[in-house]
C-alpha cells in the first residue's frame, strides 16, 4: 500500500485489489457453476470419467426432479400410445414412464412457508427485544444477552429428542407452525445480537427529540428508530433466512410427509439405482434461487446496512 | 312365513355384504424411496381397484430410512399402516410390539410360508430365527452379487493375456482368489484410452456399507456370528483364524484393486463407478440389475452377472431385501391385512417381478420361464440359495455400528491388524449383549 | 398475542404531560419487559425446557426405543463413561482441529477480502454479491455435492488441482485419505463461510469514520502504522463477533460433514455432533448421549463466556 491516504487508495491499488477479489470470486464460483451445469447433463454425462466440460445439454435432470417414474418393458410402453409431451418423451427414452409428480414441489413450498415465516417472526421479536435491551435499563442486560446467545450453543441433535417428544404431545410434530417456532427460537439469538449492535449505533437524540415532541415510546420506535435500522434489519433478515432455508438436522429428524422442507430431500434423489446427480443438481439450483433473489433485492440494504458508521457524528 | 324368511335372508345378505365391503380406508405404506418403490405404486393400483381402499405412500431415501422409520416405530407413530422394513428390524419390532404377528392371519387366509423362498422366510419374516413366528410377508428379495463388464472380458487380446498370465480363461470367477486375480489384472489397465480399475466394493462408513461388503468375504472364510451350540458366545467364531484371514483378504482387495477415492462407497457410488467405466466389476445388491441392463453405456448385453464367489470356508452371500409388515399402532389393521393378502397372490407376485420387483414367491422364481426372463434372473436365483444375514437382534444397530467402526478403521484407515479389529469387535458385541441381558 | 402496542400507548396517553416527562426519564420497566418478553418466553419454551429434560435424561439409563423398560436413575455413571471414552476424546480432537483451522482460514481470507473490497474498486459491489453466493446454499446439499466434486475420477476438484499443479488427478484422494480428509472438510467449510466473516469485517471497516484516518495522515502516520493502530483495533470487535458465531456453529457442525465423509475414514472426521447422533439416534442410548450433549454444551458455554467477556472489554475500548 502506498503511503498516501488510506481512505482513498490510488488507482493502481484499486486495480490490484480488484484483480485479487475478482480472482477469488471466480474460483469460488467454480463449484457453483459446476452444480448448475450438472443440472443440464444426462445422468451418464454427469458421472463421466474424466469429467466433461462440453456436453449435450438436456432438461432430463429437471424432469426427473419433478416426477416419479417407473420402469416398463418396451412392449408395455408401446402399448401406451404416443407420449403426450416432451417430458414423457425424455423419460421414455430411458425405458421408463412418468407415473406422477414427485414431492419436490411440496417440499419447496414448505421451505418457503417455513423459511420466510420464521424469518419474519425472528425479525419481529428480535427487533423488539434488541430495542428493549438497547434503550431501556433492563436489569442484567449482559447476562440476559449471554443467556440468549447460549441457547444457540446446544447441538441440534441433542435438543432433537426432547423437542420431538414435546412436539408430539403438543401436536406440533411435522407441522409448519412447529418448525417456524423452532427456527425462530434458534435464529433469535443471532437476530438480537446483530440488531442490538445496529440499534446501539443509532443516536438516542432522535428518539429523545421525538419523545419531547409528544410521541409515545412505541411511536418513537416505529417512526424514528425503525427506518434508520432498516438496513441493519435487512442484513439480519438475510442471515436468518439463510439459516432457516437451509437447515437440515431438525428438518430430517422432526418432519416427514407434511412439513418436510427441501434440504433433507435433495441429497437423496435416487435415480436408476444410484443418486440422480442431474436431478440433485437441478434441485440444488432451484432451491438456491429464492435466497439468491432475496439477497440481490436487498443487496443495497445489505451493503449499506453495514455502513451504519456513517450515522455516527 | 315366506316373507319373514325372505326378509331375514335379505337382512343377513346385507350384513354379510356390509361386513365384506367395510368402509374404504386410506392406507399408508412406508418404504425406502427407490426404483422398486415406484414400481410398487403402479402395482398397487390393482389393489385399489379391487378393494376400494386408497393407497398412500411414504418413501424415505435409504440414507434416512432407518432413522425416520425407527423413530416412527419407537414413538408409537401412526404414520404407517404398512411398513416394508429392513430385515434387521424384525427382532426389535417383534420384541417391542411394533409389528403385528401374522401367524393367525396367514392361517385364516391360506397363506403359507412354504410358498416362499426359505431363505427369505428366515431372513425377513421369522423372529426368533428358526421358529415359526412370522412378523412379515417376504416382499422384496435381494442379495449381494457381482456385475462385470462382459464386453471387456470378451476382448481377444485381454483373453490371451489373461490366459498366459494365469493359465485359465478370463471368465466370471468361481472363488474369491480368482476374483482377486481378475481385479489385479484390470487394475490400472488402459482400456479405450482411459485408466480403469479392478473392482468397486462396499466401503461406506456412515450406515452399513462396509459391513454389507465385508461379510461376503468373511462368511466364505468361515466367519460365523456365534457358537452354534452356545448362543451369543462369539470368541473363536467371530475372530477365528479363518475370519482373520478373510478380513485381511478384504483389505488386500481394497488396497490393490479398487479405484482411488473409493473409501466411502456404497450402492450409489459403486453404480456410478461401474457405469462411468471406471471398474471391471462391482459388488452390489441385485436390485440394481434392471438399471444396469437399461443403461446406455453398460447395458444391453455389455454386462454380465455372477454369484458371490466361494471361499476356503464356505459359499455364502449377504442377504438384503425386506418383508412387508403391519404396524401395530395402526388403527386400520384389517384393511392393511387385506393389502398383504392381495400382495401374496401368485398373479400379483408375477406382475411384481415383471415390473422390477424381486418377488420372493417360490412359484415365481421356480417357473421355467423365470431364468430366461432376464439376463440376471439365474444369478439372482443362485444367489438367493446361498444367503446369510447379519444379526436381526433388537440391538442390531449397536452391533452394526460396532462392526462398521472396527472394520472401517482397519480396512480403510489402516489401523491395527485384522486380529485386533476382530478381537475388539468381540468385546464390543459381548458388551452389547451383556447390556441386553442375553449374556 | 395481546396488542402490545396499545398498552404502552394507552399508558402514555393516560398520563398527564408533566408526569409523562418524568416517567420517560426512568427505565420504563413494564414497557421493557413487553419488548423483551416474547423473545424470552419463546426461548424458555423451546430451548430451556428441552435443556432441563436433557439434563434429567443424562442421569438415567433411558433408551428412547425401549419404552417398555423401566427407567433407572444411574447418577453420574453416564458422565464417567463419557469422560473416559476414547471415542469421545477422538471426536473432540477432530472437532477442535476443524474449529481451529476453519476459523484461522476464514479470518485470514475473510479479512483480506474485506480489506480489498473496501478499496472500492469499480464493480466491487457486484463481485461482493458473487462472493457471498456459497453461503446461501444448504450445508447438507453442499456436503453431498462436494463428495461428487472430490471423487478423483469423475469429480472436478482433482481435475482442477491436476490442471493447475500438474499432479496426476488419480494420485491423491481427499475424502478417503486419513491425512487429507480433515482438510477436505476444512476446505469446504471455508469455501462456504468465508463470505460471512468477510461481510462482518466489511461492516467493521466501513464503520471507521474517515476523519480518524485523516487525522492520522496529518500526523504523518505511515499506512502500516495506520493499519495497526486504527484499522485493526476498530475492526476487532466485529471480527471477534464473527469468530464467536463461526466458532459456535462449527463446534456443532453436523450436516455438512456427515454428508461429506460420514465421519470417516475410520473415525478421523467424526465430529462431536456426528458421534452424538450415532449414540442418540442409531444406538438409542438416550441417557448416555444426553450426558455427552451436556458435556458439549458446558464446554461451549464455558469457552464462550470467557470469549464474550473479552469481546465486551474490546468493545468498551
Amino acid at each position: 500500500m502506498s503511503a498516501t491516504s488510506v481512505t482513498e487508495p490510488t488507482g493502481r491499488v484499486k486495480w490490484i485489489a480488484g484483480i485479487v477479489v475478482v480472482g477469488y470470486a471466480l474460483v469460488t464460483l467454480i463449484p457453483m457453476v459446476w452444480i448448475m451445469l450438472t443440472g443440464f447433463k444426462t445422468p451418464s454425462d454427469a458421472i463421466s470419467y474424466p469429467p466433461k466440460l462440453v456436453f449435450q445439454p438436456t432438461v432430463e435432470g429437471y424432469v426427473n426432479l419433478f416426477t416419479t417414474r417407473t420402469r416398463m418393458t418396451p412392449e408395455q410402453i408401446e402399448g401406451l400410445g404416443p407420449a403426450e409431451n416432451f417430458a414423457q418423451e425424455i423419460v421414455r427414452e430411458r425405458g421408463m414412464v412418468i407415473v406422477g409428480a414427485s414431492r419436490f414441489g411440496e417440499r419447496f413450498l414448505n421451505s418457503i412457508i417455513i423459511g420466510f415465516g420464521s424469518t419474519f417472526l425472528s425479525i419481529l421479536l428480535g427487533t423488539l427485544a434488541a430495542y428493549g435491551f438497547s434503550r431501556f435499563k433492563v436489569p442484567l442486560t449482559d447476562d440476559l444477552m449471554f443467556f440468549i446467545l447460549s441457547t444457540r450453543m446446544m447441538p441440534p441433535i441433542a435438543v432433537a429428542i426432547p423437542i420431538f417428544l414435546m412436539y408430539r404431545t403438543l401436536g406440533l410434530s411435522d407441522t409448519h407452525l412447529g418448525m417456524i417456532l423452532l427456527y425462530t427460537a434458534v435464529n433469535i439469538s443471532l437476530a438480537v445480537w446483530l440488531l442490538k449492535g445496529f440499534i446501539d449505533e443509532i443516536p438516542r437524540e432522535y428518539e429523545e427529540a421525538a419523545l419531547i415532541d409528544g410521541y409515545t415510546r412505541f411511536q418513537a420506535f416505529w417512526k424514528v428508530v425503525l427506518p434508520q435500522a432498516a438496513t441493519g434489519i435487512a442484513s439480519t433478515a438475510i442471515f436468518c433466512l439463510i439459516f432457516a432455508w437451509n437447515e437440515y438436522a431438525f428438518a430430517v429428524l422432526l418432519t416427514s410427509g407434511n412439513a418436510q422442507t427441501a434440504p433433507p430431500f435433495i441429497p437423496t434423489i435416487i435415480g436408476v439405482g444410484g443418486l440422480d446427480w442431474p436431478a440433485v443438481a437441478a434441485g440444488a439450483t432451484i432451491f438456491l434461487l429464492p435466497v439468491l433473489v432475496f439477497t440481490v433485492v436487498l443487496r443495497k440494504h445489505l451493503l449499506r446496512g453495514i455502513t451504519f458508521g456513517a450515522v455516527r457524528k | 312365513m315366506k316373507r319373514l324368511l325372505t326378509t331375514t335372508a335379505i337382512a343377513l345378505a346385507f350384513c354379510a355384504g356390509a361386513a365384506q365391503s367395510a368402509k374404504a380406508e386410506d392406507l399408508t405404506l412406508c418404504w425406502a424411496s427407490w426404483d422398486p418403490a415406484n414400481a410398487l405404486v403402479e402395482l398397487s393400483k390393482g389393489f385399489e381397484a379391487e378393494s376400494g381402499h386408497t393407497m398412500n405412500f411414504e418413501f424415505v431415501p435409504w440414507p434416512n430410512f432407518a432413522d425416520r422409520m425407527l423413530n416412527e416405530l419407537n414413538s408409537g407413530g401412526q404414520l404407517c399402516d404398512l411398513m416394508i422394513g429392513d430385515s434387521q428390524w424384525i427382532g426389535g419390532a417383534a420384541e417391542n410390539g411394533q409389528y403385528v404377528k401374522l401367524n393367525a392371519f396367514f392361517e385364516e387366509n391360506g397363506i403359507t410360508m412354504d410358498d416362499f423362498i426359505p431363505a427369505t422366510v428366515t431372513g425377513y419374516a421369522e423372529w426368533p430365527k428358526g421358529t415359526p413366528n412370522f412378523w412379515a410377508l417376504p416382499a422384496f428379495g435381494d442379495v449381494v452379487g457381482w456385475t462385470y463388464r462382459k464386453d471387456w472380458f470378451e476382448r481377444p487380446e485381454l483373453q490371451a493375456e489373461f490366459q498366459e498370465k494365469y493359465g485359465r480363461e478370463l471368465a466370471p470367477p468361481n472363488t474369491l482368489a480368482e476374483l482377486k486375480d481378475i481385479a489385479e489384472f484390470f487394475q490400472g489397465r488402459e482400456i479405450d484410452g482411459k485408466t480403469v480399475y479392478g473392482a468397486a466394493i462396499y466401503t461406506e462408513r456412515g450406515s452399513e456399507g462396509i459391513t454389507m461388503g465385508v461379510t461376503n468375504v468373511l462368511y466364505n472364510y468361515g466367519f460365523t456370528y456365534e457358537d452354534p451350540a452356545n448362543p451369543y458366545h462369539m470368541d473363536g467364531f467371530v475372530n477365528s483364524e479363518g475370519a482373520v484371514e478373510g478380513l485381511e483378504f478384504y483389505k488386500e482387495l481394497y488396497d490393490c484393486c479398487t479405484p482411488p477415492g473409493s473409501s466411502d462407497w456404497y450402492m450409489s457410488q459403486n453404480i456410478d463407478a461401474y457405469k462411468s467405466g471406471q471398474v471391471a466389476m462391482q459388488m452390489n445388491f441385485a436390485f440394481i440389475w434392471p438399471g444396469v441392463e437399461a443403461d446406455p453405456n453398460v447395458g444391453g448385453g455389455k454386462s454380465g452377472y455372477f454369484v458371490n464367489p466361494e471361499g476356503p470356508g464356505g459359499h455364502f452371500a449377504q442377504l438384503g431385501g425386506q418383508g412387508i409388515s403391519v404396524v401395530a399402532f395402526s388403527d386400520k389393521q384389517d384393511a392393511a391385512l387385506e393389502y398383504i393378502k392381495w400382495f401374496a397372490q401368485p398373479e400379483v407376485q408375477q406382475k411384481w417381478w415383471e415390473s422390477g420387483g424381486y418377488s420372493a414367491l417360490s412359484a415365481v422364481v421356480e417357473d421355467p420361464g423365470f431364468a430366461s426372463s432376464q439376463p440376471y434372473a439365474q444369478t439372482f436365483l443362485d444367489s438367493m440359495a446361498i444367503v446369510k444375514d447379519f444379526w436381526a437382534e433388537p440391538a442390531y444397530a449397536d452391533l452394526l455400528l460396532a462392526m462398521q467402526d472396527r472394520v472401517h478403521d482397519y480396512v480403510i484407515a489402516g489401523n491395527g491388524t485384522a486380529k485386533e479389529a476382530l478381537d475388539a469387535l468381540v468385546e464390543d458385541w459381548t458388551e452389547t449383549f451383556e447390556d441386553e441381558g442375553k449374556l | 398475542m395481546t396488542d402490545k402496542a396499545s398498552v404502552p400507548e394507552r399508558m402514555v396517553r393516560a398520563t398527564p404531560p408533566g408526569v409523562a416527562r418524568t416517567v420517560r426519564g426512568l427505565s420504563d420497566r413494564a414497557l421493557a419487559w413487553l419488548f423483551i418478553g416474547p423473545t424470552i418466553l419463546l426461548l424458555l419454551a423451546i430451548n430451556i425446557f428441552p435443556l432441563l429434560w436433557t439434563i434429567y435424561l443424562s442421569f438415567t439409563n433411558y433408551r428412547a426405543n425401549r419404552f417398555n423398560r423401566d427407567v433407572e436413575w444411574v447418577g453420574l455413571r453416564n458422565y464417567e463413561r463419557v469422560l473416559t471414552d476414547d471415542d469421545i476424546w477422538q471426536a473432540m480432537q477432530a472437532t477442535a482441529h476443524f474449529v481451529v483451522w476453519t476459523i484461522v482460514l476464514q479470518v485470514l481470507i475473510g479479512f483480506t477480502l474485506a480489506w480489498l473490497i473496501n478499496a472500492k474498486f469499480r464493480g466491487s459491489n457486484f463481485w461482493t454479491t458473487i462472493i457471498v453466493l456459497p453461503m446461501m446454499l444448504s450445508p447438507a446439499v453442499v456436503g453431498n455435492f462436494w463428495t461428487f466434486l472430490y471423487q478423483p475420477q469423475i469429480g472436478l476438484f482433482n481435475a482442477v488441482v491436476g490442471f493447475l499443479t500438474g499432479t496426476d488427478p488419480a494420485s491423491f484422494e481427499m475424502i478417503g485419505d486419513v491425512d487429507l480428509a480433515p482438510w477436505a472438510i476444512v476446505i469446504v467449510d471455508t469455501w462456504m463461510w468465508t463470505p460471512f466473516v468477510m461481510l462482518i469485517c466489511l461492516a467493521g471497516l466501513r464503520s471507521i469514520p474517515a476523519y480518524v484516518y485523516e487525522a492520522a495522515e496529518i500526523d504523518r502516520a505511515s499506512a502500516w502504522r495506520q493499519f495497526w493502530t486504527i484499522t485493526v483495533p476498530m475492526v476487532l470487535p466485529f471480527l471477534m463477533l464473527a469468530v464467536l458465531f463461526r466458532g459456535i456453529e462449527n463446534f456443532k457442525m453436523f450436516d455438512l460433514v456427515v454428508q461429506l465423509t460420514g465421519g470417516g475414514p475410520g473415525s478421523v472426521t467424526e465430529l462431536a455432533s456426528i458421534n452424538l447422533k450415532r449414540e442418540a439416534f442409531e444406538k438409542w442410548r438416550t441417557g448416555y448421549s444426553s450426558a455427552f450433549a451436556i458435556v458439549l454444551f458446558v464446554t461451549v458455554f464455558g469457552l464462550a463466556s470467557i470469549y464474550v467477556k473479552a469481546l465486551n472489554k474490546v468493545k468498551e475500548r
